[in-house]
């Protein structure tokens, strides 16, 4: 960072804060889960006692599952919100939205190109590809785990309407699509925001909220000129984030990531090593 | 009753002869032979008129006939005065078959003697006779394979018309026996009390040493990885499937027979439904025929994880190199000045 640099809001408040009651919700349930999953492995049964039995994993995450869900929820109703009443339709199309468009596929063929040195950085705008993908796969991911969670959560309710084979196939949704997230978000989704080279260690934006100008301009350079263009860089100016606030970040997401590669060390383990 | 008395009086008479005898020369501990002299005799009696008789033949022939007398009644080793006290110490087996003796000390029957100070509870000698003994494997054994369920049920009689209609009571196991004997489930020695989560998950493995299958899949449902972990409120094999009178879900009468499974899922899901008992707690997601949706989303999730991991891989592969080439360019132009705010 530049002396003197200005600021610019990315994510508001409210956003950084669901940002973190998603991985905190995330980390707890892949925590409480997982030795279920790899019941098998003899680590497993030593995971669920310090956990304080499998009883007792099994109630923080449900907890935790009803708060995710809760949270899913509410970013729905914001959604319907912002698109209803105060009619943002800027969020079913155009660059500000996260619904993929052509642009997203022919950005994605000019970063590849781009990694080979055979062309320019694509110029993103507010949310490149690969940001939509974590978007969505969260979304899809939200379907597919908490619709079977919550059938595994109340069987004979759903059995009223639904035969019990469904639960075998709940089992299984339940448990793949959850290594999948897992293994996504500890593996892709910290490399693509924190580990790459040009943001090791870590991408402080989701704790702080802004980005300095240089940034905003060498990595979504698209957003940036449009913003100029429109006139309303001003408006997203905001001072730095106190340096309390970006010690918290550090730490809160150090831990988030330590935690996350221990657990990634024990599904690998536990997939590689029967 | 008196020619009886006269007779036990006799013997103890050219017992003490006999043995004084003995004494005199060598205060050396008792041969078999010795103790013969006196428990060979068929009518041996104590004073109270029960018979101490041993029969040479039959200790000759059992497990134990090379073996001293006194190895097993080891106080009277240094006894001096004959004949011997009546009431000796009680044989204590543990001292050579040490395994056998602190898991019976730590089982249900040990703890019985021990802890409840229970009469009737069987000690070694119950359950494998005296004398007699023989190795399991040998047919006299009471407890070999095709004798062990009428030795356990000679105490737990009410297990016998229940054991007597289950399959594992069929004979297929080894030697025309049971298919499955008391001690098989139970273990010979580290018997446990049917009600303690203790036994109720070691169990599982136990029905699990047979059924290969069947353990593999539970363990790979819901209620099998729950008990995997300690959860002792989780169905294990015989609460669906019943302890003693465990039937082949073709028989009506079994907990598991189509006609039943509503009523045995109901025991813990009170609301279980004939839709409910659809789901199959032995589902296998390797099985294409037996659980064909199951087979299907597993292949399917796999596919989609294989993709999603090989596409991101690739991905990311390509982009690290790129972007540690990104990262020093960025601090060359800063450091050159010519990365400043516009």
């Amino acid at each position: 960072m530049t002396p003197g640099e200005r600021h610019i809001t990315r994510f508001k408040p409210y956003q950084r804060l669901m940002h973190l009651m998603l991985f905190t919700s995330f980390l707890a349930l892949a925590t409480t889960g997982l030795p279920l999953l790899f019941s098998h492995q003899a680590w497993a049964l030593t995971w669920a006692r310090l956990l304080g039995g499998i009883q007792a994993a099994g109630i923080v995450h449900r907890l935790f599952a009803a708060l995710l869900l809760l949270l899913f929820a509410f970013h729905l109703v914001e959604l319907a919100w912002r698109l209803i009443v105060r009619k943002e339709h800027g969020l079913l199309w155009g660059p500000t939205s996260m619904v993929p468009q052509p642009r997203d596929a022919m950005q994605f063929w000019q970063h590849i190109r781009w990694f080979v040195g055979r062309g320019d950085r694509p110029r993103f705008d507010r949310y490149a590809y690969w940001e939509k993908f974590d978007y969505w796969a969260v979304f899809w991911g939200m379907l597919i785990i908490g619709g079977s969670g919550l059938l595994l959560w109340f069987p004979q309710f759903f059995s009223t309407v639904l035969p019990g084979w469904i639960y075998n196939v709940a089992l299984v949704l339940h448990g793949e699509e959850a290594l999948l997230a897992i293994g996504f978000i500890f593996t892709i989704h910290f490399f693509n925001s924190h580990f790459r080279p040009e943001k090791f260690p870590m991408d402080m934006v989701m704790f702080t909220g802004h980005v300095t100008e240089s940034e905003l301009r060498r990595e979504r350079p698209a957003e940036y000129e449009r913003l100029v263009a429109e006139g309303t860089l001003e408006r997203h100016l905001t001072p730095p984030a106190p340096a309390w606030l970006s010690k918290i970040g550090s730490v809160v997401g150090a831990l988030a990531v330590t935690l996350g590669l221990g657990l990634l060390a024990f599904i690998i383990a536990g997939t590689f090593y029967e | 009753m008196p020619a009886r008395f006269g007779l036990g009086i006799g013997t103890v008479v050219v017992c003490l002869l006999a043995a004084s005898a003995a004494a005199a020369q060598t205060p050396a501990a008792p041969v078999n032979d010795d103790c013969l002299a006196c428990h060979g005799d068929s009518t041996a009696t104590r004073a109270t008129g029960t018979s101490v008789a041993v029969a040479a033949d039959v200790l000759g022939k059992s497990a134990h006939g090379t073996i001293a007398c006194i190895s097993c009644h080891a106080d009277l080793a240094k006894t001096t005065e004959w004949p011997h006290p009546e009431k000796l110490q009680s044989v204590s087996c543990g001292t050579c078959h040490e395994d056998e003796g602190t898991n019976y000390d730590d089982s249900v029957h040990g703890r019985a003697v021990a802890k409840s100070g229970l009469a009737v509870a069987p000690r070694c000698s119950t359950c494998h006779g005296t004398h007699n003994i023989q190795r399991p494997a040998h047919s006299d054994s009471t407890v070999h394979r095709t004798k062990i369920a009428g030795t356990c049920t000679t105490c737990h009689s009410g297990i016998e018309p229940l054991y007597a209609k289950s399959v594992h009571a069929q004979p297929l196991g080894p030697q025309h026996s049971a298919a499955a004997v008391c001690s098989d489930c139970h273990t010979a020695h580290r018997i446990q009390r049917s009600d303690t989560d203790r036994w109720r998950l070691s169990v599982i493995e136990e029905c699990g040493t047979c059924h290969l299958k069947r353990i593999s899949s539970y363990r790979d449902n819901f209620h099998g990885q729950r008990t995997a972990l300690g959860s002792a409120r989780t169905a294990t094999c015989s609460d669906c499937h019943e302890h003693h009178v465990i039937l082949p879900a073709s028989n009506p009468a079994s907990t598991v027979s189509p006609q039943n499974l509503v009523n045995t899922c109901r025991k813990c899901h009170v609301q279980a439904s004939e839709a409910f008992v659809k789901y199959d707690p032995h589902a296998d997601k390797h099985d294409a025929t037996r659980s064909a949706p199951m087979y299907w989303t597993n292949r399917l999730m796999q596919g989609l994880l294989f993709g999603v991991f090989a596409f991101f891989g690739v991905h990311t592969l390509l982009w690290f190199p790129r972007s540690y080439k990104a990262r020093r360019e960025q601090r060359a132009a800063v450091a050159a000045g010519t990365d400043t705010p516009s």
